[in-house]
């Protein structure tokens, strides 16, 4: 039986906690007083997950069984979340390798032979033949990669898109013209957290520029409150707009998988424990790590942080109509990931670890620190943020990863050039996000490299718009000071400098939440 | 008799400036640099037009830095007669009356050595208002010397006097500071950079390099010609204000500028194995400011197809590729052309508020404290200041 999450109160039997930190992490000891909000343990997990899977395409939600939508001569076209989803990428077999072979047998046997495979990759980067790989599976890729039949959707390739209308609100409808033309279109999703899946995925992951930037801009990112709760986001309810009049364009056969909270594998499950709970072993394993990483240079803390796959679980899976299927998943997101916690605080500290969706295999270069911290993280909440209007955010992360030039080229630019000027989201939306939407050599690069498109740097900063508004304090421990300030923020050495630094803006005595995940959590704040 | 800074003949110094120079300049310079400070005859050249001239305040150029650094071609030694005293923007006043300038005229020096100066038939240049194309730098009344301060028989302004040809000579307007009109002949170069950049209404420049040189081309383009937007590359912090406060659109550290005239230009950008990176597409014009082998291929590397590099340092040897791959014209621009009327023009821009805020920092040093002022020198960028002079009437 897991238990559910918690928040602990600081007291003076608390052992130092642990904070994640870009390539490593360290031990805090928090004020007396500090809560801590810990993440639900694991759910327990699907036994026989073929069998759920057939379970969940045989008798959909609200929709027909899947064998009985597909028919020789159709046109069938499978998407599938990117590589950004889950976080870390699980250990083989992916999930949606696993779903999709299951989809094409079915479509096998009822004859069809027009399959296309997409990855929803939206404007982020293409992924590499391997990255694939890891997610569909050895089979599926050799039996359509070659061929063609399996790719990363091209958000600039005008020719493939189509326009599908506008939504009562003038939003653009532009999405893959295969999946818009395709006789059904079933879009195979992992659920790692509330903001995922739903509309979101075929209306976003398969959009173009022309269609996300009427919910990826400053003005719509305030008013998510938050991301995690799609009811009360602007965003989702722009995404809902759109993707009902997918829905009525085209057939879409959802399937949404849900996670336990299995992050880490041995030998570093420790990290997923209580602290006050630690073995010996576990001890050990922590202090040899944390020796091992303060001595190793950065490349190989980097290969070890990213080599690691997470040994996530299936906790359920649904399939049939989006919506229908989006209130399952949500359901399961959030007994995995909710933790109750009573009011707000003053002061909330966040520990900003090595990877976020946007650096998978890459750097977390101070922008994504920046999106993982302020946006993610800050957003994790239902009903109203753990920290109070006016408060402090403090983050640990040392912003000294650099940019991965291949991954980010516009990240370096929208850096040195963009955040030099301002760092008010609305105003650089105004001045420069259509400049590098639409700059040809980042559509180049993003189009036959593997970088994100010109604009993603733009969206990083929109998704921490929200934190921004709300909080008067931004400090980074650990951080490089330089950076911190081109970012428009401060940094400080240690915990205690920062609660110093902040101590104009929340007093000498504040109010502490500190959110310790990863794994993954979800603040109900009351 | 008179006080001067000469320079002589020294193979042990040359050869030392050849193999450090370019990395220990300031050592070079101040310590090792083929200069010294003598007490020799005043410099006369009895010849119809010549006068006296006392010096007032005269400029370390770059091109005297890289002369006493062991980092000038070569290729100038036969244009030169050694010993000299260096020295070629000068303020001065004449000792006595030269044609219609009566003795105690403040004047400014154009330093080019042209037909006229030396007494011979006017060359094809000459003739043609090109004196800075002058053929016949080497012969006539005075040795070789392409100008006053590279010349033996003239003398320079690192020296208490020297003499002048009156086709040198442009009076300095009244009310102008001697350290205003130290700049005359620097931006009168600056002025003859932006015409022969052949700008044209819109195009995009991009101006490597801040010191003296580079900001005083900004300012001459933008105020002559027709440029749009000029991107200059500066170093410090305070060639950055300046940079923009003479009209500069936009300022950029070195290491960034491929990647900001990318953006700006919507080139694309190319990292061949080993090498710099480079952009297909970029900037109409391109000055080099600098004479770098970094500036001059940040400059070739920067411009488009078709486009044109101006240099204006003086160059060193660098990859010209892209010159050929991409079809570029490259520009010399060397001094200032009667025919520009560059030096009318520059007397009007340096009275500029801009440029006369910039003339307040001109520091100054006697003669017998010449190798601070070398040091000074080298290290404007890093110390604030745009130009470093000569004062040979102080003792101080």
């Amino acid at each position: 039986m897991s238990r559910p999450g918690f928040v602990l109160e600081v007291d003076d039997r608390t052992p130092p906690l642990v904070v994640h930190e870009g390539l490593g992490f360290r031990l805090e000891s928090f004020p007396l007083g500090t809560r801590v909000v810990y993440p639900p343990e694991s759910l327990p997990t699907v036994p026989d997950v073929d069998e759920a899977i057939r379970e969940a395409l045989l008798h959909p939600v609200d929709a027909e069984p899947l064998p009985s939508l597909l028919f020789s001569g159709m046109r069938l076209t499978i998407a599938f979340d990117d590589l950004s989803l889950p976080l870390p990428s699980m250990k083989s077999p992916d999930i949606r390798g696993r779903i999709i072979e299951h989809v094409l047998t079915l479509a096998a046997e009822a004859g069809v032979d027009d399959v296309e495979i997409v990855a929803a990759n939206a404007l982020h980067r293409r992924m590499t033949a391997g990255e694939l790989k890891h997610i569909v599976g050895e089979r599926v890729f050799r039996s359509f990669f070659p061929q063609g039949q399996l790719y990363n959707f091209d958000a600039e390739d005008r020719d493939n898109l189509a326009h599908l209308g506008t939504t009562e609100q003038g939003e653009d409808i532009e999405i893959s013209k295969r999946a818009a033309e395709s006789d059904l279109l079933v879009y195979v999703n992992v659920n790692l957290v509330a903001m995922d899946g739903g509309h979101k995925s075929v209306g976003i992951g398969l959009a173009s520029y022309k269609s996300l930037r009427h919910h990826h801009n400053p003005q719509t990112m305030v008013h998510s409150r938050s991301f995690m709760d799609h009811k009360k986001s602007a965003m989702h309810h722009s995404a809902w707009r759109i993707g009902r009049i997918i829905k009525d364009t085209v057939k879409v056969f959802q399937i949404e998988t849900t996670l336990d909270n299995n992050v880490f594998g041995k030998p570093y499950d420790f990290l997923m424990k209580r602290e006050w709970e630690w073995s010996v072993r576990d001890q050990a394993s922590m202090l040899a790590m944390k020796r091992g990483l303060s001595v190793a240079p950065q490349k190989l803390r980097h290969k070890l942080f990213h080599d690691l796959r997470a040994p996530y679980g299936l906790t359920g899976i649904s399939a049939g109509e989006v919506e229908a299927v989006h209130e399952q998943t949500l359901e399961r997101v959030h007994r995995q990931q909710l933790v109750e916690v009573q009011g707000q605080s003053d002061v909330l500290v966040l520990g900003v670890p090595y990877l976020g969706p946007y650096n998978v295999n890459s750097s977390m270069n101070p922008i994504l620190a920046t999106c993982m911290g302020l946006g993610y993280y800050f957003n994790s909440y239902r009903h109203q943020p753990v920290v109070r209007k006016g408060g402090a955010v403090i983050l640990y992360h040392p912003l000294n990863e650099g940019f991965n030039q291949l991954h980010h080229p516009s990240y370096v630019d929208f850096y040195e050039e963009v955040l030099a000027e301002s760092t008010d989201p609305a105003v650089i939306s105004a001045k420069y996000e259509k400049q590098f939407a639409e700059d040809e050599w980042y559509r180049h690069l993003y189009r036959t490299s593997h970088a994100y498109h010109g604009v993603h740097p733009f969206y990083m900063w929109y998704w921490a718009a929200h934190a921004m508004d709300h909080v008067d304090e931004v400090i980074w421990v650990g951080a490089d000071r330089k950076v911190a300030s081109r970012l428009g923020f401060r940094a400080a050495t240690t915990l205690q400098d920062a609660l110093e630094m902040a101590s104009g803006t929340v007093g000498s005595s504040p109010s502490i939440t500190y959110l310790h995940n990863p794994p993954h959590l979800l603040a109900d704040v009351r | 008799m008179m006080l001067a800074l000469e320079m002589f003949r020294s193979l042990p110094r040359t050869v030392a400036g050849k193999a450090v120079g370019s990395r220990l300049p300031g050592i070079l310079s101040g310590y090792a640099a083929p200069l010294r400070l003598v007490t020799i005859d005043a410099p006369v050249v009895d010849r119809p037009g010549w006068a006296r001239l006392k010096t007032r305040l005269s400029g370390i150029c770059g091109s005297d830095l890289g002369m006493l650094s062991g980092q000038t071609s070569l290729y100038f030694s036969a244009l030169v007669s050694l010993p000299f005293v260096p020295g070629h923007e000068v303020v001065a006043e004449l000792l006595e009356d030269c044609e219609d300038l009566p003795a105690g005229t403040r004047v400014v020096v154009d330093p080019v050595l042209t037909c006229a100066a030396r007494g011979v038939e006017p060359c094809d240049g000459c003739a043609a208002g090109a004196t800075n194309r002058c053929s016949r730098i080497t012969v006539g009344d005075v040795s070789a010397g392409l100008q006053t301060g590279f010349c033996h028989d003239t003398g320079g302004g690192w020296g208490q006097q020297l003499t002048a040809h009156r086709s040198q000579l442009h009076v300095v307007p009244e009310g102008y500071s001697d350290e205003q009109a130290i700049l005359i002949e620097p931006m009168a170069c600056a002025v003859h950079t932006a015409l022969r950049a052949g700008v044209r209404p819109g195009d995009r420049v991009l101006v490597s390099g801040a010191g003296s040189v580079g900001l005083f081309a900004t300012f001459a383009l933008r105020e002559l010609t027709g440029a749009g937007e000029i991107i200059v590359v500066a170093k410090h912090g305070h060639q950055r204000e300046l940079a923009l406060a003479l009209g500069a659109t936009e300022v950029v550290a070195p290491r960034e500028v491929l990647r900001r005239v990318r953006r700006s230009t919507g080139a694309f950008q190319l990292k061949p194995e080993f090498s710099s990176p480079y952009l297909l597409g970029g900037v109409d014009v391109a000055v080099d400011a600098v004479g770098s082998k970094q500036s001059l291929e940040t400059a070739l590397q920067a411009t488009r197809a078709g486009g044109r590099v101006v240099l204006s340092g003086m160059p060193a040897p660098a990859d010209l590729s892209a010159a050929w791959f991409r079809e570029l014209e490259i520009v010399g621009t060397y001094a200032s052309a009667h025919a520009d009327d560059a030096f009318a023009k520059a007397t009007e821009l340096v009275a500029h508020d801009a440029v006369t805020q910039l003339s307040k920092s001109v520091a100054s040093y006697p003669l017998h404290r010449w190798r601070e002022a070398l040091d000074h020198a080298h290290s404007t960028g890093r110390l604030g200041t745009v130009k470093v002079a000569f004062d040979p009437r102080s003792t101080q």
